[in-house]
């Protein structure tokens, strides 16, 4: 018996034609939307052929080694192939590469980085191998309220908990929520790793402690409705929480700051006086159909001047990030890494600010902007920052 | 062995004649009078309406006497070979019913269901608070065909293929164990509600218009309806022809979500085809025909004053919806509007909001 | 570190060079039925100058060299057959210029169908190009060069006529242009220099094309697609020749398939029109339907379907699900119109016999000029029983193709080998010459066209 008649996708696996449609956006500009393809432009790197090497190794035709696990885990699952991909099969798609990471994982075969990531997040309750006594970091010198029953749980995430460019947009946010008077708190140093990553990586059993761990600690608190800042958080919890008894009510933060400003509780009457674009974080947009909400909240902003890339919404090109690799990173270096690409789409558009709702993308695209030098004529900003502004709170 | 039902000593007693005298496609003399047109129909001898029956299905409605006179002139069309389309058509659309993609996975319900029919790919339009706690039939659009009602074979003068396929459809929706059978679409209803009476297929369940249910569950959340306020247009489909009894549910739904219906010329009984059959028959001068008359009840549409053309057959959406956009006025399925009206937002209505 | 290896890392860079077992695997297969063959390096330049390096460097090692666009012209084309470089030419994909009063476009060689349509649509909504049937992943290079048709073939014919100028690598690495452009002009033209038609339908043994000018044309407002229906093959060329003599269509295509089953046996026309108002649509209409197709509708022969308002712009294949399997491969011919009804005939029996469901499809090129008739054959990729059912008829297919007086488009090997059986001696004599003096060291594209 080969590894392929137990995987289980072994009926599907080898439907994929490889006609190459998932390289594309909707509108077909170009064969860069799948990230690992536009990083690498080797066939090896598409959707079709990380499925034919998957199937290749699991009937035993090609054996493992570091590079093949490297592509395969170079896939972000921004769900791009998805979207394109014209057969029924296409909702398998990204869980056919989870599910092979999974055998990757079982067997102990796995790159460096990604077994490092997954033992930092065993360990630490983070993939950065930080501490989690430094957990509550991003919210020293704030008088933000620990949860203790009110009615929002904000769940920071480990990007906005540990990086010092996104802990500024947790802050943000919570500023925001105060502003409003929404009744929040934080878990700080309580708080544990969401486990998206991990179960994109393929890692289930890890994912299944953290969702228990984090469903039971959200229980025992008497949370009912929980507001992420991150994408991948709100994905994790919505989506597959659910599955481990997790019935919260998920809020990704643009879903409840444009509540509140329709209840006329967000202020954003300063404005913001800029031409703005805005990416879609792939958690927020392909995973969870929400391309508009964070649009109608910026468009509110007095002043915004919002231009779309010619790729946008489900469109979007990935920033690179996901799947892990905002910290594994197998698609950086390079100019033709999908951050940097993304970067050069907003400064096509003319506009001066490259809006995120996303703790990864900010970081991811915020690293790219250095390195394409765009410094000077462009900012990336989380739309939590953006309202802190237009809401004139410093 | 199933017979259809027709007495033709009423068309005799008949004063009236309306099932030729106010077709809108045949004309029969302004005095609207052809005395024996469809007795002589009923009794087997060739007639001119045979050739010439864009099979609107509006007879059926028109007969005050409790007659069949559209499921005869298909059977008789049948009989004495008039086709009323091109041979390849008939081949097509007869081949188009036959299911090809495995047996559906039958679930029991044992109580009320909606079925899909032919329209699975459009649960989009079966979402939200309305249909919330009804289990659904159909959905799968490779199985579809399965619970296909087959009556679009009187477009094509087949009643033989609908008789000899319906039970084994009937029986494929009885193993879901139903207790009523909420249909999507109307063609269905008229299936079961009038077709199957008339030529004495059994229907083990309670069929129940779509709009009938639309309204009973819009009465029970009453509370959420905020007035639309919009001017519609109502497209009349063929199928409503079978249960005129139903339509009256158009007016009372659009009453009690606060719409407008305009005042128009082609309306109720005077409705008029989305062209769709008419084009479809694909004889000489179809094409032009069905363009003349789209471009009548459009007019008519604009005329009135419709900011809105509402639709209940999703092939007259189909058909007629990009024409009544290119006008300015939106196309809108029933269900969305009605959703729209207890404050849910359909796709595409979010720029509405 | 492997000599030739290295070579090509200092030409191109690191990351665009492989030699390790995934890639070498990947790039062995074709999409089709092909049996794979490893190349031993994998190279993806972004230059012409990268290119001819590359080439120069085989020459000097005498190893293979196999171009690849694509990859998707299902023949086996591409499939490295004695192993060498493999070099893919995806990563050339700029759109070097769009002329919109001469109404043509320059491209590197990578450029896909899907990023020109696109492109064309975004920047230059007032043109198109003849869009080939493949998906969007296919390049306007290589579908030209392997005499691929388009959705503007019927009124002008093969994508290797739209061709206005090239920029060749030759086998020996010297760099040539043709056309226009070859005397410094702009890529307006492909004639009236010398011919030397060198490089189409040679399936990449007389070198690599790097960029082509290729004919633009107007994309009218209104584009859609007009149906019609009969049961009799025979039909099917008079038809044919009713609906292009109007010249108001632009594709013509007439097909018939097993399924889905409401199609078998039937002969399916779709016409496409294109118009800039109403009132031209109606009148195109007019002339097709009624003037043109009015009599078979009248005889009941013939039905008329609707017109449906747009076109799939790429186009979308699901073909290659058929089988829920991940294959399938046609065989393409170009045909005399006249043979339609045996080319149906023939090939659902062939089907028929292997067990598959049949799909066959006649698109006109040129004015009733000629057809591009395929036998489209479903496999599935993990049964490989299928596999071989489906090469069987595709051979039987391509032996057919001879017989009923037509020729095999784009030939994999057992095509070629059967062409060159029947090839006039003076011809094939011209060819081998052509071939020893442009490719001394027999490097490129080495098992296409063997023993010329």
């Amino acid at each position: 018996m080969m590894p392929l008649d137990t995987y289980e996708f072994n009926d599907v696996i080898h439907r994929c034609f490889r006609c190459g449609y998932c390289k594309f956006p909707t509108n077909w500009m170009d064969v860069n939307n799948c990230p690992p393809y536009a990083r690498f432009r080797m066939e090896s790197y598409s959707c079709g052929g990380r499925l034919w090497l998957t199937r290749a190794w699991l009937n035993e035709t090609l054996e493992w080694s570091e590079h093949l696990a490297e592509i395969l885990y170079s896939c972000t699952t921004c769900r791009n192939c998805e979207v394109k991909c014209p057969l029924s099969f296409n909702v398998d798609i990204v869980n056919m590469v989870v599910a092979a990471r999974s055998e990757m994982i079982e067997r102990g075969k796995v790159p460096p980085a990604v077994r490092r990531f997954l033992e930092n997040i065993d360990l630490h309750g983070n993939p950065y191998g930080s501490a989690r006594s430094r957990r509550d970091s991003w919210m020293q010198g704030t008088d933000i309220e620990r949860y203790e029953g009110q009615e929002y749980l904000y769940y920071v995430g480990c990007t906005g908990s540990y990086d010092t460019r996104a802990q500024r947009s947790a802050r943000a946010l919570a500023t925001l929520l105060g502003k409003a008077g929404a009744s929040f708190g934080v878990l700080g140093n309580h708080e544990n790793c969401d486990g998206n990553e991990v179960h994109k990586l393929g890692e289930a059993g890890l994912f299944e402690m953290l969702a228990q761990d984090n469903i039971e600690r959200f229980k025992a608190l008497g949370a009912k409705k929980i507001v992420t800042l991150s994408p991948h958080a709100y994905n994790a919890m919505k989506n597959l929480y659910p599955l481990y008894g997790g019935d919260f009510q998920v809020f990704h933060y643009t879903e409840l700051l444009y509540e509140l400003f329709k209840e006329g509780k967000l202020d954003v009457s300063n404005g913001f006086d800029a031409r703005l674009t805005y990416h879609d974080p792939c958690f927020l947009g392909r995973w969870n159909d929400g391309y508009e909400t964070p649009r109608r909240l910026l468009a509110a902003v007095p002043s915004l001047r919002l231009a779309e890339m010619e790729k946008s919404r489900d469109a979007a090109l990935c920033c690179g990030g996901g799947a892990g690799n905002f910290e594994i990173d197998l698609l950086g270096g390079g100019d033709s890494s999908p951050a940097r690409r993304r970067v050069r789409h907003a400064a096509e558009t003319g506009a001066t600010v490259l809006a995120v709702a996303c703790p990864k993308c900010l970081v991811m695209l915020e690293d790219a902007l250095k390195a394409e030098e765009l410094e000077e004529k462009l900012a990336v900003r989380d739309i939590a920052e953006i309202l802190t502004e237009a809401g004139g709170i410093r | 062995m199933y017979a259809l039902q027709f007495d033709e000593t009423r068309c005799l007693h008949c004063e009236s004649q309306d099932c030729l005298a106010k077709c809108q496609y045949i004309h029969i003399g302004k005095d609207g009078k052809q005395p024996g047109e469809m007795v002589r129909i009923a009794r087997g001898e060739d007639s001119f309406v045979l050739h010439e029956c864009v099979t609107c299905y509006a007879c059926e409605e028109y007969c005050p006497m409790g007659n069949h006179p559209f499921y005869l002139i298909v059977e008789r069309q049948e009989a004495l070979r008039i086709s009323p389309v091109p041979r390849p058509l008939v081949t097509r659309a007869v081949n188009l019913g036959i299911p090809f993609r495995g047996e559906p996975a039958v679930k029991e319900i044992n109580g009320p269901l909606l079925n899909m029919a032919a329209f699975s790919e459009l649960t989009h339009l079966i979402q939200g608070r309305l249909f919330e706690d009804l289990p659904v039939i159909s959905t799968d659009g490779r199985k579809m065909f399965h619970y296909f009602c087959q009556l679009m074979y009187l477009h094509y003068a087949r009643s033989s293929v609908i008789k000899e396929r319906l039970p084994g459809i009937i029986a494929t929706i009885e193993r879901h164990k139903p207790t009523e059978v909420v249909c999507f679409h109307d063609e269905c209803y008229g299936t079961y509600a009038s077709y199957c009476p008339a030529v004495g297929i059994d229907v083990p369940f309670t069929p129940v218009h779509f709009y009938e249910y639309l309204y009973d569950r819009l009465t029970e959340l009453k509370e959420l309806i905020k007035p639309v306020g919009i001017k519609v247009a109502y497209q009349r489909p063929c199928s409503s022809r079978l249960s005129p009894d139903k339509h009256r549910f158009v007016g009372k739904i659009f009453r009690l979500i606060g719409a407008e219906e305009v005042k128009r010329e082609f309306v109720d009984e005077n409705a008029l085809c989305c062209g769709g059959t008419i084009q479809g028959q694909g004889r000489e001068g179809s094409r032009k025909r069905a363009a003349e008359l789209q471009r009548k009840n459009v007019e008519d549409m604009k005329k009135a004053g419709a900011e809105v053309c509402v639709f209940n057959c999703p092939a007259c959406l189909q058909t007629l919806g990009g024409m009544v956009a290119r006008e300015g006025i939106r196309p809108v399925h029933m269900s969305d509007l009605c959703r729209f009206a207890i404050g849910e937002t359909p796709a595409g209505w979010e720029v509405t909001r | 570190m492997n000599a030739i290896y290295q070579a090509l890392a200092d030409i191109v860079d690191a990351e665009h060079v492989s030699d390790r077992p995934e890639e070498l695997y990947i790039y062995s297969f074709d999409l089709g039925t092909a049996e794979p063959h490893r190349p031993d390096y994998v190279v993806a330049p972004r230059t012409t100058g990268q290119v001819r390096e590359i080439v120069r460097l085989a020459n000097r090692e005498k190893v293979p060299v196999v171009p690849l666009g694509g990859g998707l012209s299902l023949a086996g084309l591409a499939v490295p057959l004695k192993g060498g470089i493999l070099i893919d030419l995806k990563r050339m994909d700029r759109i070097l210029e769009v002329n919109e009063k001469g109404r043509y476009a320059v491209l590197e060689c990578g450029v896909s169908q899907g990023q020109l349509t696109s492109y064309l649509a975004a920047h230059h909504p007032g043109l198109t190009h003849s869009e080939p049937g493949a998906p969007p992943a296919a390049t306007v290079a290589g579908n030209a060069l392997i005499h691929g048709q388009g959705d503007l073939a019927q009124p002008y014919g093969f994508n290797s006529d739209q061709v206005n100028g090239l920029e060749v690598v030759l086998p020996t690495g010297e760099v040539c242009r043709f056309g226009s452009c070859a005397i410094g002009a702009s890529w307006f033209t492909n004639h009236p220099l010398p011919d030397v038609g060198l490089f189409f339908g040679w399936c990449g043994t007389t070198g690599l094309i790097t960029k082509l000018s290729i004919r633009l044309y107007p994309a009218k407002r209104i584009r859609g697609v007009g149906q019609f229906v009969v049961e009799d093959e025979e039909l099917v060329p008079e038809i044919i020749g009713r609906v292009t003599g109007t010249q108001m269509a632009e594709d013509v295509i007439a097909y018939s398939r097993a399924i889905p089953p409401f199609g078998l046996g039937l002969q399916h026309f779709t016409v496409n029109i294109a118009a800039n108002s109403e009132k031209e649509l109606e009148f195109k209409q007019e002339l097709i339907w009624d003037d043109a197709l009015g009599e078979y509708i009248r005889r009941g022969d013939g039905g008329y379907l609707g017109f449906t308002r747009g076109l799939e712009h790429p186009q979308i294949s699901k073909t290659s699900d058929y089988k829920k399997g991940g294959g399938f491969e046609y065989v393409g011919s170009i045909m005399p119109i006249e043979k339609y009804p045996e080319c149906y005939r023939r090939g659902r029996e062939i089907s028929e016999r292997h067990d598959i469901p049949y799909t066959v499809t006649g698109r006109c090129v040129g004015v009733g000029h000629s057809m591009m008739f395929a036998w489209t054959y479903a496999f599935n990729r993990a049964d490989p029983e299928t596999m071989r059912q489906a090469r069987e008829a595709l051979h039987e297919t391509d032996d057919l193709v001879l017989e009923l007086g037509g020729v095999i488009w784009k030939p994999g090997t057992y095509g070629q080998q059967l062409i060159l059986g029947r090839l006039d001696p003076g011809t094939r004599a011209l060819m081998r010459r052509i071939k020893e003096v442009l490719d001394p060291g027999g490097i490129m594209n080495p098992g296409n066209w063997e023993g010329i």
